[in-house]
């Protein structure tokens, strides 16, 4: 009765060998295939980076320059988003829908599948009312960050500020950064970049389809703890310097005060300066934008990019050259007749009023432009007017040895190189062979085409302190609670002058306070040496500098101070110097002979014209790194600052480029 | 008759324990599986009502109960009262297209109040196989006859438009399974060999240039003929073959766009490979090949898997309740799995041929179909090898009206089982 009895075996078949097809197939993706171990791993672990704090950076005495107050970022991942209320996000985060679709689209640019910054920077008291909610958010979280804080507000230019890496900053770093990562823009903070960002962690966790944490993954055995940064221990004093930015308001200039048994730097004073805190949180765009339009330029760095002459500053440095070459000796006399004659040219000096004889102690006390003028000459001109050009170069080379016209390597980014010029230079502007000591005599007494750096110019009086050799200047005394010293900052710079000839210098030096030029700026009961110099200015008055270290024995502090368009170094530069010195000295100021007081030069308003002021801007704008502020109005600044120094130009000058020319015929220095 | 000298032995007496054994197993693991794939921290018992696998305890229990009342109620009951169980479940079908709920976009449940539903569509598969087993064992019924054939084919053919119109395309599709059933009782071979060769002509017309496919099966024919040319019914056979399958290349595309819907053509299109979307159409396959794949040899443990646990397996409990096993147990426990339901099915097929009469045995023929459908349907889904299409593991997905038609199915089989001796 079961005619078809034998189909149950065809039946069985087909059915047999359709499962071991299925088992076929399961094997395959379940022992041969890895790659679904390995998406299976991708779906549900998530990488959440733990952001390190920045190292904070300390004075030299301990006190906080720089330290970290939390703050939180709101991080999407787009990937992940789940349709949501977005007005209540917007109320949440307080932002408009404008700004959410801004925001929106700039996250799913980045990657939809990565995690970027949404909104950030959120004060830790405005998250208390975000946090709870957020979660509701699926796709949003809060990522935990710290922001720098600056409680004294003080040497924004040394400490510098950081912000969202950039797309090349991301590129260079090979990956190391990522969008919304914070990296030093200026200052030590760029400097010191690698040390003070620390080392990022990883959390491995665990997540669910709509990204919702479920646990560590394997109990965390491949996270990684996230490390501080290193604690950087400035050489920076914080009272001098908050004394000195105290002296240097409403002026443009600044301070560099350096301990010449180190080459630590004491002062860093750029003026004007700004609040550091400005550069950090919400209104950073607006306050940055604010500071690149001001024309004073308050980010331009003055002790290190600013390149002024050094006027009569320089002639110590004259006078330990000519010793050294065993051109004069100390006692030899000069007489001054008011003016000095180098070929068809007349140097004046002291306003036309004769010194009489001077020494070299009397040649530096009075700043003597004849005498320096003569040495110079003599310098050049001992072998022959025509071995001048060899005599020049071996001059500027002993120049060189000071740390001017070259880089000191300060461990600062952005560093200017100051000028000594070359006599490749010369032959250019006359022909080969064509100049002579008496074309370019103005060197003699730090003007022509010679520029310094403030930073240049204190180091020059550490080596003069120090009797012939200098520490390598530095604003990072040791770096991490170890105090690690780099070991360069350790070694002596011999500049190549013997130490015995630097006794009449000095003498010349401490006689400039004590009954020179700078008398009026004298110290009770400290032996300041310094030097005036009044540099002057194409471009409206001269600035105003001074240069010092004191005590006379064992010296603790080497300073330069300049301020711009303010006229003699004996009446702005010195007392300010003055009250430095003794601050850092004895650690207040006692009331002066002269009478002078620190209010009354606080106060004291030497801003320059700005309509003067702006023909400098040409210049520095080519050096400045900033290029963002390419407002039409700003072009027709820069084309009208052009004209203007082009007519100042065929006007006053029959050479051009060869200031020093002009500036020796209105006469130098005081 | 001997029903009542049995009866009163014992109420088991002649059950085949084996199959019982097989099905408690088998609830158990899906019991299990429901637990890690849907595993609530708030609620870690396994027996918690709030849960879905508190729920499906309380469904095996009921199942098990309803079993032993199958076992408990006479044979000829169901052989009897089989039309009325087909017309109940027709009328059934026919109200929840009117007053059903949707629930993913298919019209299959009647609400039954209190959180439970009722999804007729599975009850028709049991109600079909014994109307259809009720009909072929009639006197004078042969399937080669066409007449005959033609009733049975109405017979399976109703619920499937009524399930069609739901539209549940997994559920009728389940129906072709019978085609098994109709072979085993005397269906030309031809129906099973065409069928074979369509679904893989219709596989191979949207991989392939259809003039490629013509020119190949030209080609072949031309062999074929070549070779038999002595065999003139052959030859015939051959090129009305040829004409069918250039006529159907063609329609193919026709079938594809104008009768399929997209998120059909979707399916297919991603199981053969013509698209590749992984987080939009393809997602779930993806998902699930990735949760099964990464058990690698012994999986990752028991509420060990993460890809069901944190959902990225959608159905996790329901039709892809094997991505759990295959992740936390992994190929070992898939292997093993597998060996059940074969073990089952090939049972199955073992106690419907050992029937004396011919109902209990096309009945029998009919469970073993319908599980073999399910389980290969629902496995090659998950792995990526047939298009998703919603149908439940047998006793393992979540659900009761699942679990409880297939447990009546199986235990009206045992019951009549027991029964063999007798003549129904």
């Amino acid at each position: 009765m079961n005619n078809f009895f034998e189909r149950r075996y065809v039946i069985t078949g087909i059915f047999v060998a359709i499962i071991l097809t299925l088992l076929a197939r399961l094997y395959y993706i379940q022992i041969v295939d890895d790659r679904y171990a390995i998406y299976a791993t991708k779906n549900v672990i998530r990488s959440f980076i733990q952001y390190p704090a920045r190292g904070p950076i300390l004075d030299r005495n301990g006190k906080i320059l720089v330290q970290n107050v939390p703050i939180y970022d709101i991080m999407v991942t787009p990937k992940d988003v789940k349709p949501f209320d977005t007005v209540a996000f917007c109320n949440l985060l307080g932002i408009d829908k404008d700004g959410f679709n801004k925001r929106w689209i700039k996250a799913i640019k980045y990657s939809p599948n990565k995690d970027s910054p949404f909104e950030k920077q959120i004060s830790a008291e405005r998250f208390a009312s975000i946090q709870e909610k957020i979660n509701d958010f699926t796709g949003f979280y809060a990522l935990p960050r710290t922001v720098r804080t600056y409680p004294d507000s003080v040497a924004a230019q040394f400490l510098g500020y950081i912000g969202e890496a950039q797309d090349r900053d991301i590129k260079r770093s090979n990956g190391y950064y990522r969008l919304g990562d914070y990296i030093g823009i200026t200052g030590v903070e760029k400097a010191y970049e690698n040390v003070l960002r620390g080392q990022r962690g990883v959390k491995n966790m665990m997540v669910d389809s709509r990204g919702a944490q479920k646990g560590s993954f394997a109990n965390g055995a491949f996270d990684t703890v996230a490390r501080t940064g290193e604690r950087l221990t400035s050489s920076l004093d914080i009272e001098l310097q908050k004394l000195g930015e105290q002296l240097m308001q409403n002026k443009l200039g600044s301070i560099v005060a350096i301990e010449p048994s180190s080459g630590e730097i004491l002062a860093y004073v750029s003026s004007p300066t700004y609040d550091p805190n400005l550069m950090v949180g919400r209104e950073r765009g607006n306050n940055a934008a604010k500071m690149y339009n001001n024309p004073y330029k308050p980010f331009f760095i003055r002790p290190i990019q600013a390149q002024y002459p050094p006027g009569s500053s320089f002639k110590p440095l004259s006078a330990l050259i000519a010793l050294q070459e065993n051109i004069i000796s100390p006692s030899e006399t000069y007489y001054c007749t008011g003016h000095y004659r180098a070929g068809n040219r007349l140097v004046p000096c002291n306003n036309g009023e004769a010194h009489g004889t001077v020494n070299m102690g009397r040649a530096v006390a009075e700043s003597c432009n004849g005498y320096f003028s003569m040495v110079f000459q003599r310098i050049l001109e001992r072998s022959g007017a025509k071995y001048t050009e060899a005599e020049f170069t071996k001059w500027r080379a002993n120049v060189m040895k000071f740390g001017l016209g070259a880089r000191l390597d300060l461990d600062m980014p952005a560093e200017s190189r100051g000028n000594v010029p070359t006599p490749l230079h010369y032959d250019n502007v006359y022909k080969k062979g064509g100049w002579r000591a008496s074309t370019i005599i103005s060197l003699a007494i730090g003007q022509g085409e010679l520029l310094a750096t403030p930073l240049q110019m204190a180091n020059l009086e550490c080596t003069i302190a120090n009797h012939g050799f200098f520490y390598k200047p530095h604003l990072i005394k040791a770096i991490g609670t170890e105090n690690v010293i780099k070991a360069e900052y350790t070694k002596r710079n011999y500049v190549g002058i013997d130490s015995q000839y630097f006794e009449p210098v000095i003498n010349g030096m401490q006689a400039v306070v004590e009954d020179g030029t700078a008398r009026r700026s004298k110290i009770p009961g400290i032996i300041m040496c310094g030097k005036t110099g009044t540099a002057q200015n194409p471009r409206g008055e001269a600035n105003s500098v001074f240069v010092a270290f004191a005590p006379r024995e064992n010296p603790k502090i080497a300073i330069a101070v300049v301020v711009e368009n303010s006229g003699e170094g004996a009446h702005w530069a010195a007392p300010i110097a003055s009250f430095i010195v003794e601050k850092y000295l004895r650690g207040k100021i006692t009331p002066r002979e002269s009478g002078i007081t620190v209010d009354y030069f606080a106060n004291a308003n030497r801003m320059p014209d700005l309509t003067l002021y702006a023909l400098d801007l040409k210049k520095e704008r080519m050096r400045d790194s900033i290029r963002a502020v390419k407002a039409d109005s700003i072009k027709k600044f820069k084309a009208d600052s052009i004209k203007k120094a082009a007519r100042l130009k065929t006007a006053n000058n029959n050479k051009p480029n060869n200031w020093g020319n002009l500036l020796a015929g209105r006469g130098a220095g005081k | 008759m001997n029903n009542n000298n049995n009866n009163q032995r014992s109420f088991f007496f002649n059950v085949d324990w084996v199959t019982v054994f097989l099905y408690l197993i088998l609830c158990t693991i899906g019991w299990f599986n429901i637990h890690a794939a849907v595993f609530d921290e708030r609620h870690p018992s396994i027996i918690d009502g709030a849960t879905n696998y508190g729920k499906q305890f309380i469904f095996i229990i009921v199942a098990v109960v309803i079993g032993m009342i199958i076992l408990l109620l006479e044979s000829r009951f169901f052989s009897a009262l089989s039309p009325a169980f087909y017309v109940v479940t027709v009328l059934l079908l026919m109200v929840v297209l009117v007053i059903g709920r949707n629930v993913g976009g298919n019209q299959a449940w009647i609400n039954l109040g209190g959180g439970f539903r009722l999804q007729p569509s599975e009850f028709a598969k049991f109600a079909t196989c014994l109307l259809l087993a009720r009909y072929l064992s009639g006197p004078n019924i042969r399937v080669t006859d066409p007449k005959s054939f033609m009733a049975a084919g109405a017979i399976i053919g109703l619920p499937m438009i009524l399930i069609m119109l739901q539209p549940d395309t997994g559920s009728t599709l389940v129906f072709c399974s019978l085609i098994f059933v109709l072979y085993r009782e005397g269906l030309s071979p031809y129906f099973l060999i065409v069928t074979g060769l369509l679904i893989t002509l219709f596989v191979v017309a949207l991989l392939f240039n259809p003039l490629h496919i013509i020119i190949a099966l030209v080609a072949f024919t031309a062999l074929v003929i070549f070779l038999f040319r002595r065999n003139r019914k052959l030859i015939s056979t051959m090129l009305i073959g040829l004409a069918i399958s250039i006529t159907f290349v063609f329609s193919v595309k026709f079938i594809y766009t104008s009768v399929l819907k997209p998120h059909q053509t979707d399916r297919i299109n991603i199981i053969l490979g013509i698209t590749t979307d992984l987080r939009g159409k393809g997602y779930n396959v993806n998902q699930s090949k990735i949760a099964i794949g990464s058990g690698k040899m012994w999986g990752k443990g028991y509420l060990h898997g993460t890809q069901t646990k944190y959902s990225f397996v959608p159905e996790q409990s329901t039709d892809f309740i094997f991505c759990t096993i295959g992740e936390e147990w992994g190929f070992a426990g898939s292997l093993a799995l597998l060996g059940l339901y074969i073990f089952l099915i090939l049972r199955v097929i073992f106690i419907a041929e050992r029937q004396r009469s011919p109902f209990s045995r096309i009945y029998g023929y009919g469970v073993a179909s319908v599980l073999f459908f399910h389980v290969v349907i629902n496995i090659g889904m998950t792995i990526g090898i047939v298009p998703v299409i919603g149908i439940p593991l047998p006793f393992i997905s979540y659900g009761g009206s699942s679990l409880l038609s297939f447990t009546i199915l199986l235990f009206v089989l045992i019951k009549f089982d027991s029964n063999r001796m007798g003549i129904i």
